[in-house]
């Protein structure tokens, strides 16, 4: 089991150095990054930190109820993080809900999937297989969905004398948005598809490298990455696909309008 | 292009064919006219009053109350696809979906004549929307919005960006739609071309739609 290299922390110290390097030139050539920079790679420190405690407890426990609590939390965050990168949002509990219950349906459904036909563990929601599974399922879809709204939101709003002449010659809603309902799903889709295309010529995905770092043998870590490229690939469909849908059924209504009250203003920049 | 006393005659002897009873959005008051098979209705009013926004609501474009009528069925037992084929609209700056003018007609052929009777040669069908100029895009919109055969037509400001000529060419047009019985429903800043071409003329002030007392046509040559 051991065949990794432990690390110290003053060797993640020593990592941490470009960052630092990187808000220096911020600030130097007053680039006004260096803070979100900063904040940002101290939650993700304080986040992953955490996540090691919750996961070791919660390795140790394999309890259905636990690993579903964590599991609901993971969403709820993606939920979160999805709405606050949406420059419209849709007003009300809508911006928040129609994301996360995306995201929901369409990372648990391809989860499970994988648990119950290829990963197989004994129990099969035991959490060190279900809840990095998620994570890497959960954080595509979270990219997808946000990208997929927010150009849904922001092409209606600046499309709108387009979808509207359609409208107006007795188009249905459904045809009306038909073009920006298809960009907003390329924008969804599109980092999936290129990281797809790019892997293993360009780019190693982190899994398998963490396999391989870990003593897994290269052929078995590809393997699992194919699984879990596919998986991505699949759920971060279904989520947008489901979003985009949803999305444009919001902001249309029942007498074929562009119903585009139902957004809140834009977010200043 | 006056109206003419068997015009007038012509359209008040049959029944109206739209209806409009106190419409109102959270925007516009409640507004009440109605409009005849044949008949040009001239709009006017300030900008802002609302012209606009109360062409909308008989579309149904934006959300609105009230009661809407056309030749005696209400507009919510019709789907609002088939309404707005009923009543169409052409919005001072139209839209377009696709990059080529052609891509916009569902058929060329239906557009040809209305095509050159605008001015346009039969290849306008190939040209980039990117290319035309405003004038062109209105009188396209135009175009596009008398093939679906509409029974009501609400132009907003179809000549505001024409040239002399294209101004009359699109009043000619309208004039001869409205002879063949379509109702049309003009909003228009210039006086003088209310006057020509219109029947009535309606003035919107405030959010609030009156009919304009005439001077006219007991003044008209």
């Amino acid at each position: 089991m051991a065949s990794y290299i432990a690390l110290t922390y003053w060797q993640l110290a020593a990592a941490s150095v470009f960052v630092f390097i990187n808000a220096g030139i911020s600030v130097i050539f007053g680039l006004r990054v260096h803070r979100s920079l900063l904040i940002a790679a101290l939650r993700m420190t304080v986040q992953l930190a955490l996540m090691g405690l919750v996961l070791t407890t919660l390795f140790s426990m394999v309890s259905p109820l636990w690993t579903g609590i964590a599991a609901l939390v993971m969403v709820l965050f993606a939920g979160h993080e999805a709405a606050q990168r949406q420059e419209r949002r849709l007003s009300g509990w809508w911006s928040y809900g129609l994301g996360t219950g995306c995201m929901m349906m369409s990372s648990v459904l391809v989860t499970v999937f994988a648990l119950i036909t290829a990963l197989r563990p004994n129990p099969w929601y035991d959490p060190r297989y279900a809840i990095p599974l998620l994570g890497m399922i959960l954080g595509n879809c979270m990219t997808g969905i946000g990208l997929g709204l927010d150009n849904l939101t922001t092409s209606l709003v600046s499309r709108r004398a387009s979808v509207e002449a359609q409208l107006m010659l007795g188009a249905t809603r459904q045809v009306a948005a038909a073009p920006v309902m298809r960009d907003a799903l390329r924008s969804a889709l599109m980092p999936t598809i290129n990281s797809m295309a790019a892997t293993g010529v360009v780019s190693l995905p982190g899994m398998m490298t963490g396999q391989i770092l870990g003593g897994v043998p290269p052929a078995e870590a590809v393997k699992y990455q194919i699984l879990v490229m596919f998986l991505i690939a699949g759920g971060t469909g279904l989520g947008a696909v489901t979003a985009v849908f949803s999305g444009v059924y919001r902001l249309t209504d029942g007498r074929h309008r562009l119903r585009l009250d139902r957004l809140t203003a834009a977010k200043a920049a | 292009m006056a109206a003419n006393e068997a015009d007038l005659s012509a359209f008040h002897a049959g029944s109206s064919i739209l209806q409009v009873r106190d419409l109102r959005t959270n925007l516009i008051k409640p507004a009440s006219l109605s409009l005849w098979a044949g008949e040009c209705v001239a709009v006017r009013g300030p900008s802002g009053a609302g012209k606009t926004l109360l062409l909308r609501a008989i579309a149904d474009l934006d959300p609105n109350e009230g009661l809407v009528c056309l030749d005696g069925r209400d507009r919510s037992t019709i789907a609002a696809p088939e309404w707005r084929r009923l009543v169409g609209y052409v919005p001072a700056e139209p839209g377009w979906w696709a990059d080529r003018v052609g891509e916009h007609f569902s058929e060329w052929t239906a557009a040809l004549a209305f095509v050159r009777d605008l001015g346009f040669p039969e290849e306008a069908k190939a040209w980039p929307i990117a290319r035309l100029s405003t004038g062109e895009r209105l009188r396209l919109a135009l175009i596009r919005a008398l093939i679906v055969r509409p029974k009501v037509l609400l132009l907003d400001e179809p000549t505001a960006a024409l040239d002399p000529a294209s101004v009359a060419a699109v009043g000619s047009l309208i004039t001869t739609q409205v002879r063949a019985g379509l109702a049309a429903l003009w909003v228009t800043h210039d006086v003088e071309q209310a006057k020509r071409i219109a029947h009535r003329i309606l003035v919107v002030k405030n959010g609030q739609v009156q009919e304009e007392i005439p001077e006219w046509p007991a003044i008209s040559p």
